[in-house]
């Protein structure tokens, strides 16, 4: 069985600078969405334990091919790329049309997982999409995945409390970011990773039709206006002062 | 467009969208599926309710909730639907989109109506900005808990509708609630919250006596609930917990990394207590205290 992991690029979010309450995005580097690292993780753990294969599959610009490297030295065995710089935040609709065609280009796939939400945008939606696309079951917010044979046990956490659900494979599976703790791959392995085999694809290998999709347009994007007031305190006393002063105790 | 129609499985939130979808339309649609409590309360609020009973149908499957709704939007003949951004709602907000031919925005935090327009804001790059983004062609928005009050009183109806299901995709067999810590940070007027830089779990007593005294809650940065477990989920604040709105939020030992401060930054008044005189906390806080969050708690204790 194929173990399937769609990972997502995004921009190094802790390299972010705000100027003006604008993003400055410029020479921030890429790396792989926090929670997708999640679903690697639980991917390479279900192999280890059973057999099979996990496939890393990514689309976005050709930066990806760089950054897939990661995922490779964490445990996938081969990469699946889509790469095309149309692809670079395009939407989830988009992302969703191109992995799913992607996955049907894949064998024996009886797992698929994603992150609960991309460390960028946290839409959660693309795993949805895609479970559409292919006409499979999902279960979202998984805490922990359990395979036997052709069915899996889940269990999906939601916020007043666990369901356990059965359900048979092939299934989409996001992952919550508390599932596992990712590994931290070893120099031998980062090493190895580039000789791992990659399979690139550009969008017009891919019989999808990107025209007509609904379209998302971006009104503004800044970052919240501060207006704290930023004093500083040197005593516990003139703390306590100071929120008296402002009525909250 | 005809309406909006509005779907959550929690009777709450179901009715905080339909005051979201008033400020689109006066007619708002809403659907229940196997829950007639719900679809009582919703007409109540005003709602045309459509009301699916069907034993084959489960809210577990998102697949087959989507195939439900999109046979409703067929027969109101209406392209905008309001889901909540719980996880139920999060979860079917993408296959649904993806089945009516729609864009899909979710965690939307505020709606506004601009002409033919719906410009949704929602936090983006990992909640270090806000955007503001509206969808062209048929639209699945996801709106957070709380961003809007209950819809009062209204005259709604209910009729009943049959709906065409293939087989269950998925079997629920078992469900275990929560522990009740039962614990609603984001109702706390004043939020005592801890980061890393607390020393140790037995540090907590005097953390939960500062929170007493004052009136107000324990709350915490992510780390210390998921990975130290020292304190339950339900009091994380940030990107993956809640958004508070405290009077008062006294943050002690957290640095103050986005996904943090997304959830705290509606508070009125932060006061944050930090070794570090660096720390990205200190630039949103409007009280700044550099000193051993241990030693101004048990001053604070004391003087309380």
């Amino acid at each position: 069985m194929n173990i399937v992991v769609a990972m997502k690029q995004i921009p190094d979010l802790q390299q972010i600078r705000i100027r003006n309450r604008k993003p400055v995005l410029d020479g921030v580097p890429a790396a792989l969405g926090i929670i997708d690292k999640n679903a690697l993780e639980a991917a390479v753990l279900i192999k280890e334990s059973q057999g099979g294969k996990v496939i890393v599959l990514s689309a976005g610009n050709e930066e990806v091919e760089e950054t897939v490297k990661e995922a490779l030295a964490a445990g996938a065995d081969e990469a699946f790329l889509v790469l095309d710089d149309e692809l670079d935040g395009a939407d989830g609709s988009v992302k969703a049309l191109v992995l799913a065609e992607a996955i049907r280009k894949i064998e024996d796939v009886g797992l698929i997982l994603f992150g609960e939400g991309s460390g960028d945008n946290y839409s959660g939606q693309v795993g949805s999409r895609v479970a559409e696309l292919l006409g499979l079951p999902q279960v979202g917010y998984a805490r922990s995945i359990e395979i036997n044979d052709s069915s899996a046990v889940i269990v999906r956490s939601l916020e007043d409390g666990d369901e356990i659900i059965e359900v048979s494979l092939p299934v989409i599976v996001n992952v919550l970011g508390d599932i596992n703790e990712p590994r931290i791959p070893s120099v031998t392995q980062i090493l190895k990773a580039g000789k791992k085999l990659k399979e690139v694809l550009e969008l017009e290998d891919l019989a999808i039709d990107l025209t007509g999709l609904p379209e998302i347009n971006m009104v503004s994007n800044l970052a919240p206006e501060t207006d704290r007031k930023q004093v500083k305190v040197s005593s516990v006393d003139e703390l306590l002062q100071a929120l008296k002063t402002e009525g909250v105790i | 467009m005809a309406g909006v129609l509005v779907y959550s499985t929690k009777q709450g939130l179901a009715l905080e969208l339909i005051s979201a979808a008033r400020k689109i339309d006066e007619t708002v649609w809403a659907v229940s599926i196997n829950d007639d409590n719900l679809a009582q309360a919703l007409a109540a609020a005003g709602a045309r309710v459509f009301k699916i009973s069907n034993p084959d149908l489960t809210v577990a499957d998102t697949g087959a909730v989507a195939a439900a709704i999109k046979q409703v939007l067929d027969k109101v003949n209406t392209d905008v639907v309001l889901l909540s951004s719980d996880r139920r709602g999060k979860e079917l907000a993408g296959r649904l989109a993806q089945v009516i031919g729609a864009g899909c925005l979710t965690d939307v935090t505020a709606i506004n109506v601009e002409g033919s327009k719906i410009e949704c804001q929602r936090n983006a790059l990992g909640g270090a900005t806000i955007a503001t983004q509206y969808i062209e062609g048929p639209k699945v928005i996801a709106i957070r808990p709380r961003a809007y009050e209950a819809a009062g009183a209204g005259n709604g109806s209910v009729e009943e509708l049959a709906v065409e299901i293939k087989g269950a995709a998925i079997k629920v067999i078992d469900f275990k609630p929560k522990a009740a810590d039962t614990v609603n940070i984001e109702a706390a007027e004043i939020l005592v919250a801890v980061g890393q830089g607390l020393s140790d779990e037995a540090k907590l007593t005097d953390i939960q006596d500062l929170a007493a005294r004052l009136g107000g809650e324990v709350a915490c940065s992510k780390p210390l609930a998921t990975d130290k477990k020292w304190l339950s989920e339900e009091r994380i604040i940030g990107l993956s917990g809640k958004k508070c709105k405290p009077q008062l939020a006294l943050l002690l030992g957290i640095s103050g990394q986005v996904q943090f401060t997304v959830g705290i930054r509606d508070a009125r008044v932060i006061a944050a207590i930090n070794t570090d005189e660096n720390a990205a906390i200190n630039y949103m806080a409007d009280y700044i205290m550099q000193a051993d969050l241990h030693d101004v708690i048990k001053e604070l204790n004391e003087k309380l």
